[in-house]
């Protein structure tokens, strides 16, 4: 436990590493959704070139956003078993959670949306869209931040 | 008479029901209900019935006149230079293919029935998918899908990154280069015009009116109704002339239903392809495998929560073995 407190990071590698994996290809795969990796020769890069395949960045997308429900839904309980008591969450760690709840939940209401049958209100799937993308600025801004000046997501009580 | 006013009053019910629906609904609620096949309009195409007068051709391109582009000349300069400036503008006559002044056009197929040579001829245009990956991966919401099943794009919002093209399987929607909202934000940088496909008149069926293809049709080539009693019909008449169905299936179910009287992979290697041509191949449901990770979506949360579960009370043996 003191180990825990002097350690801001109480999360293990391969979870550190999943996130981070899972959130690089989200946020690329995301970009994917615009047609500009084509048009900018990013797609051109050897190796790179499903970037540019509409179908495999949503496909990709859709597999990153599995692993993130998985991971938070993790993360989140196992800090509300384990956690709690010994560590809180700090002011950084709850505007990235914030971000993310929105992330998940606009992207939740796109994934209903390409669902056959459904038909939301045009005006209210070009919010959702803004919205996602939007909320996946902040993120990478915030994100950008707390990796510069060491900002952790828990410190302890 | 008695047929037209019938599906006229029907639509007007139709649509006023479908408009109901749509002003009461909160988004997400009817999600996952599948698609509604009475809510869904379809149009069955009688290929035999078709003699290429282009009437419908016509038709559509009168009711459309004030919808095609009018671009502003010179365009701006693209960046990077690979960016394709798409030009229809001093073609607007063209009527051999899809273009954005062009929504519909016939092909034509050389084939043989019972023995005989003969001509076939097919209405080609936006087959209004039921689960249109144009609309549902549309970044920007331009591309929309209404509750009765026409799928369109708001040529004010469009931004003309024709990725509506690249993912539809018919390749249907065409850019027009020079229009459009990108003008306003970025024209070098980002966007390409607006991409222009078949609305099946949503304005005249908002109306209670026709599609102006069908209304102009002198042979009722086409029929319009709730998928559903579109689909029986289609399967009599193929049962009747002994012929086939395209676009019951395709890409998981179209609004728009074909009935031939020979194979479609004899017609699809009869008629002309190529761009702005689109083939009558077999299509898989292009959405599927991504919609088919929905289901894991809602799975993996209880997974994490049962790691985190786990890896607790394992962490509890643990401690109390070693006290």
């Amino acid at each position: 436990m003191n180990q825990n407190l002097a350690n801001p990071r109480v999360t293990s590698l391969p979870v550190r590493w999943t996130y981070l994996t899972t959130t690089f290809f989200l946020v690329l795969t995301g970009f994917g959704q615009m047609p500009i990796f084509k048009r900018y020769y990013i797609a051109d890069i050897p190796g790179l070139g499903w970037l540019a395949e509409f179908f495999v960045t949503h496909y990709i997308h859709y597999l990153g956003a599995v692993v993130l429900l998985a991971l938070a839904a993790y993360l989140l309980t196992d800090y509300l078993m384990s956690k709690r008591n010994s560590r809180r969450m700090t002011a950084s760690g709850w505007v990235r959670m914030g971000l993310l709840a929105g992330m998940l939940a606009s992207g939740g209401l796109l994934v209903i949306r390409n669902l056959a049958g459904t038909n939301f209100l045009p005006e209210f799937i070009i919010f959702m869209d803004v919205t996602h993308l939007g909320l996946v600025m902040v993120f990478l801004f915030v994100s950008l931040y707390c990796l510069i000046f060491k900002k952790h997501w828990t410190t302890g009580r | 008479m008695v047929q037209q006013i019938s599906r006229r009053v029907f639509l007007k019910g139709g649509m006023a029901a479908a408009a109901g629906v749509a002003a009461a609904s909160i988004p997400g609620t009817e999600a996952l209900a599948g698609p509604d096949e009475r809510k869904q309009l379809a149009t069955l195409i009688d290929i035999s019935k078709c003699i290429g007068c282009e009437g419908c051709v016509e038709a559509c391109s009168e009711v459309n006149a004030d919808n095609y582009p009018d671009p502003q000349k010179p365009f701006p300069k693209m960046v990077p230079d690979r960016v394709p400036v798409e030009d229809w503008s001093e073609k607007r006559d063209v009527t051999d293919r899809l273009t954005p002044y062009n929504w519909l056009f016939i092909q034509h197929a050389d084939v043989e029935i019972n023995g005989q040579e003969k001509e076939l001829t097919i209405p080609r245009r936006c087959m209004h998918c039921v689960n249109p990956p144009c609309v549902k991966l549309c970044p920007w919401g331009a591309a929309q899908q209404q509750e009765n099943g026409i799928s369109r794009i708001d040529s004010d919002l469009c931004l003309g990154g024709s990725k509506c093209k690249k993912v539809c399987p018919w390749d249907i929607p065409q850019r027009q280069t020079g229009t459009g909202l990108y003008l306003d934000i970025m024209p070098s940088m980002a966007g390409n015009g607006v991409m222009y496909k078949c609305d099946r008149c949503y304005d005249r069926v908002a109306d209670g009116e026709l599609p102006a293809c069908i209304e102009a049709c002198p042979e009722d080539v086409q029929t319009i109704g709730p998928r559903e009693e579109i689909i029986k019909k289609a399967h009599a008449l193929a049962k009747e002339i002994n012929g086939y169905i395209y676009g019951e299936t395709e890409n998981g179910g179209t609004n728009t239903i074909y009935v031939s009287p020979v194979p479609f992979e004899e017609l699809n290697q009869a008629i002309d392809k190529g761009k702005g041509k689109p083939h009558l191949k077999p299509v898989e449901d292009t959405m599927a495998q991504a919609n088919n990770l929905a289901a894991a979506m809602l799975i993996a949360p209880v997974a994490g929560i049962a790691a985190a579960v786990g890896k607790y009370f394992k962490r509890s043996k643990t401690v109390s073995k070693g006290a």
